[in-house]
């Protein structure tokens, strides 16, 4: 308890669902504002800018698909970070993930021998595996060799980009694709098909849904969820239990990567029809799933509505591209400030303000 | 090419290309003694990089564009400060925050500035006397920047003030134990707050150092993860600055042996090198055990509340 003022803060162990709604509402909000400077840097009126964008996005099916579009990645991403973030697993490595599955997908769509009606099945099979397994390293490190997995998933991001690049630069570079550094395009039977007038490879989509449902019962009804949530909550009470961390965090990341790399197999199926340079991928989706999962609290079903508004934000910054003339990189700057804004009101959720009473009155609580 | 002359410009190299994680590491080592993890540190250099390279090119003056670098380190500093200490949110988060940030606003500021050589970069030294000598001389003493003697100076500089003053236990006890620091009188919210500060100084001059001598442009995202690697690097110097500048050269060597090598091996290939080493020697730290892991400041991470247990 602390006074300010009239004002007496109470600390609430766990606020009600509505005002940690409103609050990171208010985070967003206060987000937009702050990054409205930007605007007015160039030569824009921030609310004049925000409108046009809104106009543009909503204004038509197409342009409005858009935003499905870009969130399929953000929620698969997410609803696997929700899931590592619950165990306190620090995967920042969703990036590399994702290109794991790009990298497992374009390889048995351009190499692997198998009946077409297989081919796209057996794309998202390797795709969540490869994700699985570049997930899986950094948990058996940490949980073995005491690494931290903030640094082993974030350098495993780089090592995977780089080794894309090889790929697409070296053995894999598309014999018809002259200078450019790509793979061959994908066969037919390797295409995901689009909802139509849009871009929206709906399988990965629908996918992604039926995927957090799952996460989330897993969570909520399971005994690999219950003992998920004590590992993270209180790990002295689980090793207490017995619990055993190297099984509990393997699958862990095995579905959080294994997710990362679905949307990865989503990409390239969806989207590019080849393999590209990782900037081309993913544009930070990896990274953005950080902050839907934040978002999120945790919460997978949660997760899914946080990342149709990241990719509306994603379409914002396509739009405010082609149309306004203003640069991507303000996702960028608008992102991090959004974090920042959340994770500082969460002050706001865990104290309840009141007015004091009498002057006396709680000296001798605050004491006690 | 034989052997000495090979060997004489890869330890040449590995010293000028260590130096942004020197410096990076050397903050983040401060930062981490008081408790605050850092995650920042891509975004503070970022920072660092694009405010050196656009006031070294405005007025000419590298200096000064270093010293803009410390300033705006230290400012982005200053924010997970704030956000870490004050409102006591999550650290890790907070340090993702910034760097996600830094990484946006560099790439929305620098676009002007894209694909420009600077015009005038930060001196090499040649220093009298000492550079004649023969094999030593080249190695160390010819084609170093100031920041290079200046950063090994730091690091000892550093340690003694870490271990051999009053100051030093102050900011130990702040990271090993902050209520009974806090007890004894320490300021614990000041201790953090210099400490986050000074390390978003220097991790500002280690990505200016990047702009304005080792690379001299500016291209968005031209910090390639050193930020990250830094971090593994505090961790494998065991939070101790003089252990710093091992770690922090051999992974030097491993940056400059990733373009030298490319004869031999995929450029692609190579660069990803200094990425996985960084996980390897935390691996073989960890076969060290508990025995490292107790070096860790006993507070790290946990923003402190007075009056909590």
């Amino acid at each position: 308890m602390r006074r300010l003022g009239p004002f007496v803060f109470e600390p609430r162990l766990s606020p009600p669902r509505y005002i940690v709604f409103g609050v990171s509402v208010l985070a967003v909000v206060v987000a937009l504002l702050a990054a409205a400077p930007v605007f007015l840097g160039y030569g824009q009126n921030p609310w004049q800018a925000y409108a046009a964008i809104g106009r543009g996005i909503f204004g038509s099916w197409p342009s409005f698909s858009e935003v499905l579009r870009r969130a399929i990645p953000l929620i698969l991403c997410g609803v696997g970070l929700t899931l590592a973030f619950r165990a306190q697993f620090w995967n920042i490595g969703a990036e590399g993930q994702l290109l794991a599955g790009a990298v497992a997908a374009t390889g048995v769509a351009l190499f692997l021998r198998v009946p077409e009606g297989l081919r796209l099945p057996l794309m998202f099979l390797f795709g969540f595996l490869a994700g699985a397994f570049w997930g899986l390293i950094p948990a058996l490190l940490r949980v073995k060799l005491g690494v931290n997995d903030v640094i082993s998933t974030l350098m495993l991001n780089y090592v995977m980009a780089y080794i894309v690049e090889w790929l697409v630069h070296g053995p894999w570079k598309g014999p018809t694709m002259r200078g450019f550094a790509y793979t061959d395009a994908f066969p037919l039977a390797a295409r995901l098909s689009f909802l139509p007038a849009t871009r929206v490879h709906w399988v990965t989509l629908v996918l992604g849904v039926v995927m957090a449902v799952l996460i989330a019962l897993l969570l909520a009804r399971t005994r690999l969820g219950y003992e998920i949530r004590v590992v993270g909550q209180n790990p002295d009470a689980a090793r207490y239990a017995g619990i055993n961390f190297t099984v509990v965090l393997s699958l862990v990341m095995i579905l959080s990567g294994g997710l990362a790399g679905l949307a990865g197999v989503g990409e390239v199926a969806g989207i590019h029809w080849r393999l590209r340079s990782p900037s081309h991928i993913s544009m930070n989706y990896g990274y953005t799933a950080i902050i839907v999962a934040w978002l999120a609290r945790g919460n997978p079903l949660a997760a899914i509505f946080t990342a149709l508004l990241f990719g509306l934000f994603f379409a914002a910054g396509d739009y405010m591209k082609t149309t306004l003339g203003l640069p991507f990189q303000i996702t960028g700057v608008f992102n991090g400030l959004i974090l920042f804004f959340l994770i500082g009101f969460d002050l706001l959720m865990f104290w309840r303000v009141r007015l004091a009473r009498k002057e006396g009155a709680w000296i001798s609580q605050a004491g006690s | 090419m034989d052997f000495a002359s090979w060997l004489i410009s890869t330890v040449s190299r590995a010293l000028a290309f260590g130096v942004p994680l020197l410096w990076g590491t050397l903050g983040e080592i401060y930062a981490e003694r008081a408790g605050v993890v850092n995650l920042g540190v891509e975004g503070m250099m970022i920072l660092g990089a694009f405010m050196a390279f656009a006031v070294s090119q405005s007025t000419g003056h590298p200096g000064l564009g270093l010293f803009c670098a410390a300033l705006i380190g230290g400012v982005a500093a200053l924010l997970h400060a704030f956000v870490t200490v004050t409102i006591r949110a999550n650290q890790y988060v907070s340090g993702l925050a910034l760097s996600m940030f830094g990484l946006g606003l560099a790439g929305l500021l620098g676009r002007g500035w894209e694909g420009k050589p600077l015009g005038n970069t930060l001196p090499t030294l040649t220093i009298p006397g000492l550079s004649r000598i023969p094999v030593l001389g080249p190695m160390l003493f010819q084609d170093q920047t100031i920041l290079t003697y200046l950063g090994i100076f730091l690091a000892v500089v550093l340690w003694l003030l870490l271990f051999r003053t009053r100051w030093g236990l102050a900011i130990r006890s702040v990271g090993e134990n902050p209520s009974t620091a806090d007890s004894l009188g320490i300021n614990v919210t000041l201790v953090r707050y210099l400490c986050v500060f000074f390390g978003g100084l220097l991790a500002g001059v280690g990505g200016g150092y990047l702009s304005v001598a080792y690379r001299p442009a500016w291209t968005e995202g031209m910090t390639a993860g050193m930020g990250w690697i830094v971090i593994a690097l505090t961790i494998f110097a065991a939070w101790d600055p003089l252990q710093a500048l091992w770690g922090a050269f051999f992974f030097g060597a491993l940056y400059h042996l990733s373009y030298r090598l490319q004869a031999y091996l995929a450029p692609e290939l190579l660069k990803l090198m200094p990425y996985l080493f960084a996980i390897v020697v935390l691996a073989i730290s960890g076969l060290g055990g508990a025995r490292w892991r107790r070096r860790a400041p006993g507070a790290l991470g946990l923003p402190y509340v007075r009056g909590e247990r």
